[in-house]
């Protein structure tokens, strides 16, 4: 289609093209982005033949003596000997389920949370308590510390959106909290036993004992971070107050 | 203690009446705006009974309602028998978008929220919360 002339200009241009432009004629990083711009979704910008020129197949094929390199398929591999007919064959067609390739990627963390800053719990057993957080989890999830001697908090694991971030930053650089992460704070599944007369009248619902491991890794975590706090006037007792909604105060409003 | 906080906030969620009513031994905390049903979102003669209208204390213009878009809430009403050991019920529901320029919200709650509601109470949290 193209004619002779045109071809052998673009061939020199491109062999002549070192000589232009001084960066190797090869890729060093391979490219990403499409040639062919899309006009609109399923219409590129260029035609077919256009685009067989853009990617360079005749620059190949004049590489590799006039043919577009390929290699041989594969040899087949020999089908297993003994292939036994199905027993089953369904009646009508059996949609298999497309499989889920999702991966959710862990929240984002606010830019108001960062290690150190206090936070107000808004949900959940603890809602109200001032609390410090410590870092993010590798699930998204807010790692927390009251400290526990300050305002009864441990070492726990909250939702970024059940929080509010005050601007109020600790020092937490003295606390090493690279031990943590969600399986420490997985819960042990239950044997689940068979229901029989003897395990239903025996088995009394055994009371939730804390590990020693626990409360020891919450003191690690504490001291320095209340040695911390003392350093600051009133924090101690802003930490260990909870924060309520007052008449008239309106959310909204409040600059935390 | 090392409760995974999305049992206890699970639970918060679906018994949260009976939580917050019985275990407040400690001080009470306030951590919701009240809020007052108005009823449905209607026409002269038509209603639409999937949303409801609610007016949110303090909330007097429509900018002062995009702080409480998708705030959760909820419709709590006593009934004659104890469900969970309380007889507390709870609607779950949320801000969806604001009603006209004064403050006023729309919400879609779990189920549509009985005619009874109307000029109740309803909780308008601070949760999920986006400072």
């Amino acid at each position: 289609m193209l004619s002779l002339l045109v071809r052998r200009r673009r061939l020199l241009h491109h062999l002549l093209l070192p000589l232009f432009r001084p960066f190797p004629m090869a890729p060093s990083q391979p490219r990403t982005k499409s040639r062919n711009p899309l006009l609109i979704p399923g219409i590129g910008k260029f035609s077919r033949s256009k685009m067989y020129h853009k990617r360079g197949i005749w620059a190949i094929k004049a590489k590799h003596g006039g043919a577009f390199p390929r290699h041989d398929p594969k040899p087949a591999s020999p089908e297993p000997a003994s292939k036994k007919p199905p027993k089953f064959y369904p009646a009508d067609d059996v949609k298999t389920p497309v499989p889920n390739r999702r991966k959710p990627k862990p929240a984002k963390l606010r830019a108001s949370i960062t290690p150190g800053t206090v936070l107000i719990l808004l949900a959940g057993r603890f809602m109200g308590k001032r609390v410090v957080f410590l870092k993010q989890l590798s699930s998204g999830l807010l790692l927390i510390t009251g400290p526990f001697t300050v305002n009864g908090v441990p070492l726990r694991r909250v939702n970024q959106s059940y929080v509010v971030a005050t601007s109020t930053k600790i020092d937490i650089s003295g606390v090493n909290v690279d031990k943590f992460d969600d399986k420490y704070f997985k819960k042990e599944k239950k044997e689940r036993y068979k229901k029989s007369e003897s395990s239903f009248f025996e088995a009394e619902q055994e009371t939730k004992k804390l590990p020693k491991e626990r409360k020891e890794d919450q003191k690690v975590v504490d001291t320095p971070l209340i040695k911390a706090i003392e350093a600051v006037e009133n924090m101690r007792g802003y930490l260990g107050t909870k924060f309520t909604l007052r008449s008239g105060v309106k959310p909204h409003e409040l600059v935390f | 203690m090392p409760n995974c906080p999305t049992c206890s906030r699970a639970s918060s969620r679906s018994t949260s009446s009976a939580e917050m009513v019985k275990g407040r031994e400690g001080e009470r905390v306030r951590l919701y705006v009240c809020g007052r049903i108005l009823g449905y979102k209607r026409s002269k003669s038509n209603q639409y009974e999937n949303t409801s209208l609610v007016q949110i204390e303090g909330v007097n213009t429509k900018e002062e309602v995009d702080w409480y878009l998708g705030k959760r809430m909820a419709y709590i009403y006593k009934a004659a028998t104890k469900k969970n050991g309380t007889p507390y019920r709870c609607i779950w529901g949320k801000v969806c978008r604001p009603h006209g320029n004064s403050g006023v919200v729309r919400a879609k709650f779990k189920t549509n929220l009985p005619p009874k509601s109307m000029g109740s109470r309803v909780r308008v949290f601070m949760y999920p919360s986006n400072i």
